[in-house]
């Protein structure tokens, strides 16, 4: 369960799986991404929880994503996310567009074992016109409404393949401390396997203390756990560390080209200078 | 008069529409509604207020109380515990419908935006939702959106208890009229014109006799802006924060 090495924990991500991954403020694990870029996977079906920042971007520039399910992809303050812009434009990607608690509740409905899960709004909306398996019916229990019964939206469940996230802290029972960012135990929850980088490692049992259990996914759930310090760089991990501001900002620099979008993966996927 | 920036002018007028609520939610790529909320917050500090609001801004871990991950902000939403929301669009329409996703054909676009993050969902339940843009222009304000991310109004078999009560850009403030899902010009900012609102807006709207001017920010708060929420915003939005309040912020005013 604890991985000898990077490469070994990611084993389990082949091609063509769904890959479910967290918003950039939530521990992504980046380490892991530009493993799995070096070594070449492809035709990934990438569901983002419920949006994406470099992560998703660096994954589309590399040709290794054919299916793309998110509710935004953008570099935030640092701008548009290029790769991900110009990969729609061309028709490069199957582009799924969905809603941000839309998400949410898919991976929920997964979590309880159900088929689908309710959700209000998006009626009326082109997110949902471009939805053909998100499904209209009427509130069953809005009969008696003097308005008649609502339209309510009915969304399948979402059962990833494989979860990845970067967290701060595992034991050696495979147990990993998430703090509270919750939406990675949905995440672990949903999916058939969850793959962990984190920090380091913890010497007791998370499980065991209070405090610490109450945001912790138990080992139950974790197939694979890697010791990758900075796992998130140059993303942040909460309570850990911030952005690398400079860092998103050469990235927006270089990735507005094909050309330079090559160059930082060279530079900074490839060569390993920075996994 | 003491100077301001557009920013601080559109922040304090925010901080206005925003009135005297619970919570105060904020989403991604949200700065000058960030600035209007902890605006609002700082406010009700001075005041010594029992009825200081909750804020939660996105992608913050000191301005959020959510201890149930990022679905905590739509379940309470959804609940109606969410009063105000700020969203956005690549293009708004005069019927109130945003557009965050195409321009062009959806399935062969002309341009791409990031994506509709939550505006499919919490622009229908949460009652007072502010729109801002800042780019006032006949390619931004449309006629008909190419693609509506979240419909401004819906029928009335459908569920909805939230929708637009404003829009605010770099030239003036709309207010939204529900019943008829239009806007009509409130005021128009300092430096600009009706006529200059007109020639930019590419939807139709009503508008007054007289067009009142947006009020200046007052001194004082200029400085709980540049003193006290300057310092908080730089947490989630560092480069806006240097951008816009970066001398004041590291030498406060008195």
């Amino acid at each position: 369960m604890i991985a000898h090495s990077l490469d070994e924990a990611l084993a389990p991500i082949r091609d063509g799986m769904m890959l479910a991954v967290p918003r950039d403020s939530s521990g992504a694990a980046m380490a892991a991404t530009r493993a799995l870029i070096r070594r070449g996977v492809k035709r990934l079906h990438l569901v983002t929880l419920p949006t994406s920042s470099l992560q998703a971007d660096l994954l589309i520039g590399a040709g290794a994503v054919e299916t793309l399910e998110t509710s935004a992809v953008s570099l935030g303050e640092f701008g548009p996310a290029p790769r991900f812009t110009a990969a729609i434009l061309a028709g490069a990607v199957k582009m799924r567009d969905a809603t941000c608690p839309a998400l949410h509740a898919q991976f929920q409905a997964a979590e309880k074992g159900v088929p689908f899960m309710p959700l209000r709004g998006l009626i009326g909306s082109d997110v949902l016109a471009h939805r053909p398996d998100w499904k209209t019916i009427d509130n069953p229990f809005g009969q008696d409404s003097p308005r008649g019964a609502d339209p309510i939206v009915l969304l399948p469940a979402l059962k990833p393949d494989v979860a990845l996230f970067h967290a701060p802290l595992a034991d050696r029972f495979g147990n990993v401390f998430i703090g509270t960012q919750r939406e990675l135990i949905a995440m672990a929850h949903a999916a058939q396997k969850t793959i962990v980088t984190v920090e380091k490692m913890h010497d007791g049992e998370l499980l065991r203390d209070p405090l610490l259990a109450a945001g912790t996914l138990p080992g139950f759930y974790v197939e694979a756990v890697a010791v990758e310090p900075r796992g998130a760089w140059p993303l942040p991990l909460p309570d850990h560390y911030g952005t690398d501001a400079a860092h998103m900002a050469e990235y927006a620099r270089l990735a507005a080209t094909p050309e330079g979008f090559a160059q930082y993966l060279d530079r900074y996927v490839y060569e390993r200078r920075a996994a | 008069m003491t100077e301001f920036r557009d920013e601080e002018l559109l922040a304090d007028a925010i901080c206005r529409l925003i009135g005297d609520v619970r919570h105060i939610a904020v989403g991604a790529q949200s700065p000058i509604p960030a600035t209007a909320a902890l605006l609002a917050r700082e406010r009700a500090n001075l005041n010594d207020s029992a009825s200081r609001p909750y804020v939660s801004l996105l992608g913050s871990r000191d301005h959020t109380f959510f201890t149930d991950g990022a679905r905590e902000l739509f379940d309470c939403a959804g609940q109606g515990r969410v009063d105000v929301f700020f969203l956005s669009g690549g293009q708004i329409d005069g019927q109130g419908n945003i557009n965050l996703v195409t321009v062009g054909e959806y399935t062969h676009p002309k341009a791409r935006f990031p994506g509709s993050f939550g505006s499919a969902y919490l622009y229908y339940v949460v009652p007072k939702v502010i729109l801002f843009r800042t780019e006032h222009s006949r390619r931004t304000l449309v006629p008909k959106v190419d693609f509506v991310s979240a419909p401004g109004g819906s029928p009335g078999n459908v569920s909805r208890s939230g929708g637009p009560v404003a829009l605010i850009t770099n030239r003036c403030l709309f207010d939204f009229d529900r019943s008829r899902a239009r806007f009509r010009l409130a005021s128009v900012h300092p430096g600009h014109s009706v006529d200059e609102v007109i020639e930019n807006t590419g939807f139709d709207f009503d508008r007054p006799a007289e067009v009142p001017a947006t009020p200046a920010p007052s001194a004082e708060t200029l400085h709980l802006m540049r003193s006290a929420v300057a310092p908080m915003l730089a947490e989630v939005y560092p480069e806006f924060a240097r951008r816009v309040f970066g001398a004041a912020a590291a030498v406060p005013s008195s």
